[in-house]
């Protein structure tokens, strides 16, 4: 079996790795979106969720076979392929930030040394989709949603930035199965527990999840950045931004929850194969932010605005010196 | 190796393409856009060439920074971008000197590398032996040159205070939130108990 696995040619080789990171990442997502309707309605004492198929388990596919029955309208003063490339790029980037994520040990798409500033580009290159997206819609709601998620994103990467720097200190490389191998000792959400609780704070604004959900927020501005979009380009929206969620946590889990590697290496535990670790724990990270959403009330905008600039971006780069001084004094700094 | 002339010609093709877009197209928005994927090509050939730490920071900041902030700023512009066309033939002559200038410099460049085949071993390689380059970079900036870089960096600092200073305006008759001072109130500076006595009101 392996013998003809490898007469496949290496361009081909590296589609079916592709599709088999990405077929699963898709049903992940529309379980996702279940799995939230599901833990939400139990919080609040609701059932959800529970006609189509056994416990509702085929709502999300019934959801995206609705959608893609719907018609696509474009606005009479849109920027038509501004308008229709924003969801592509959207979804675009929410799937190729997946090629350097660690599943396993060596259980990588692209194993590249500066792995961890991929990862900080793609996610800051998301705005561009939702900005592009306010823009093109030619609508005041669409707009103002676009912009608020700008100036949202561009403030929590700041942070997010210092944090991985922090991160990086103790690891000594850029590269992902690295930061994943130096945690076997200790995961890092433990030494660097402030950080870890910045860092996960920061990926709910990247992601524009509650309770930083302004750019959407329907009270104010009936639906934010995506209001003029219906059918298929608004589902790429949709499947972009659970993706993404569903990719900060996978980042969450491979900073500081250890990635791959059972809590402690003892013999039930490292039985369990890692990349099965690996996936508890995202939907750990998962249960945290519907968790969130059904908790917390939504922020001010000045409050958030303040929250990042004033309170994370110094506390973060407190730590970051903390950090370098003590693992410089202690003689710990990694090589 | 044919993959990589491959990905060599087309991401040179289309950052050529998108930068004659960038000063082109009529539409401001669709100039940044262009802007934005001439940056992206570029990080496309410094990957190709091993410099992948070079690439990954001008994604990080040219296109996740810099290129957001253009685009906030031209989206709420409100200029009739017709009229700002008319000096163009006016600024032709001086932007063709500027443009030929370059040209020449970069045509000199190039052609050391044959006048003075030597030359190009003195230059600083993209990939140094046995170390990665993110490590070269950081030997070179924060080891060998450390004071320079961090002057540069104090010059910076400067220049982002004075910016500050000069839009910094102090507003009279604004109500600010003091959070501090919110979260500071007691339940007894605030809230008082009463008793009411039926129809006698407080």
């Amino acid at each position: 079996m392996l013998e003809l696995w490898n007469q496949v040619p290496p361009v081909l080789q590296t589609v079916v790795y592709i599709l088999v990171i990405i077929v699963p990442l898709l049903v992940g997502m529309a379980m996702l979106t279940y799995f939230e309707r599901k833990v939400m309605a139990s919080m609040q004492l609701r059932q959800g969720p529970a006609l189509v198929g056994p416990f509702g388990l085929l709502q999300p596919f019934a959801d995206g076979i609705k959608l893609l029955g719907k018609e696509t309208v474009i606005p009479a003063g849109a920027n038509r392929v501004v308008f229709v490339a924003a969801p592509m790029l959207t979804f675009f980037l929410a799937l190729v930030a997946w090629a350097v994520i660690p599943f396993g040990e060596g259980m990588v798409l692209a194993d590249i040394n500066v792995g961890i500033l991929y990862l900080f580009a793609i996610s800051s290159l998301g705005v561009y989709g939702i900005i592009m997206a306010g823009w093109a819609s030619n609508s005041k709601y669409a707009f103002l949603g676009g912009l608020r998620s700008a100036a949202q994103m561009v403030s929590y990467e700041v942070s997010i930035g210092l944090v991985i720097i922090t991160v990086l200190l103790c690891v000594g490389s850029l590269n992902l199965s690295d930061v994943v191998e130096a945690q076997r000792t200790v995961w890092f959400c433990i030494p660097l527990f402030p950080m870890f609780i910045v860092f996960f704070i920061s990926a709910l604004a990247e992601t524009n999840r509650a309770p930083f959900d302004l750019p959407e927020g329907e009270s104010e501005l009936v639906g934010g950045y995506n209001v003029e979009y219906s059918s298929m380009t608004f589902a790429l929206f949709f499947l972009g931004e659970y993706i993404n969620m569903i990719l900060m946590s996978g980042m969450t889990t491979v900073l500081f929850l250890g990635g791959w590697l059972p809590p402690v290496d003892v013999a039930p535990l490292n039985w369990i194969p890692g990349p099965i670790w690996f996936v508890l724990k995202i939907i750990f990270c998962l249960f945290v932010f519907v968790w969130v959403r059904a908790t917390l009330p939504r922020y001010r905008y000045d409050q958030l605005m303040r929250l990042g600039w004033k309170v994370f971006l110094p506390f973060s780069l407190i730590w970051v010196v903390l950090t370098a001084g003590v693992l410089v004094a202690f003689d710990w700094l990694p090589k | 190796m044919a993959l990589t002339a491959i990905a060599f010609y087309a991401f040179a093709a289309i950052l050529l393409a998108s930068a004659v877009m960038v000063i082109s197209a009529k539409n401001p928005v669709h100039s940044v856009l262009f802007l934005i994927l001439a940056f992206f090509n570029a990080a496309g050939l410094f990957v190709l060439i091993g410099a992948e730490f070079v690439a990954m920071i001008l994604v990080i900041v040219y296109v996740g920074a810099v290129a957001v902030l253009f685009l906030f700023v031209v989206m709420m512009l409100d200029i009739n971008f017709q009229e700002l066309r008319h000096g163009f033939l006016q600024y032709l002559p001086i932007g063709g000197i500027v443009g030929l200038v370059l040209a020449v410099e970069l045509v000199l460049l190039v052609g050391v590398r044959f006048s003075a085949p030597g030359a190009a071993s003195q230059g600083v390689t993209p990939t140094p032996e046995a170390v990665t380059n993110t490590e070269a970079l950081g030997r070179i900036m924060y080891t060998d040159y450390v004071y320079a870089f961090q002057a540069s960096g104090l010059i910076l600092l400067v220049a982002m205070i004075g910016a500050i200073v000069l839009t910094l305006r102090h507003r009279t008759g604004v109500r600010r939130q003091s959070i501090s001072q919110q979260l500071d109130r007691k339940r007894g500076d605030v809230l008082a108990v009463r008793k009411v006595p039926s129809r006698g009101g407080v």
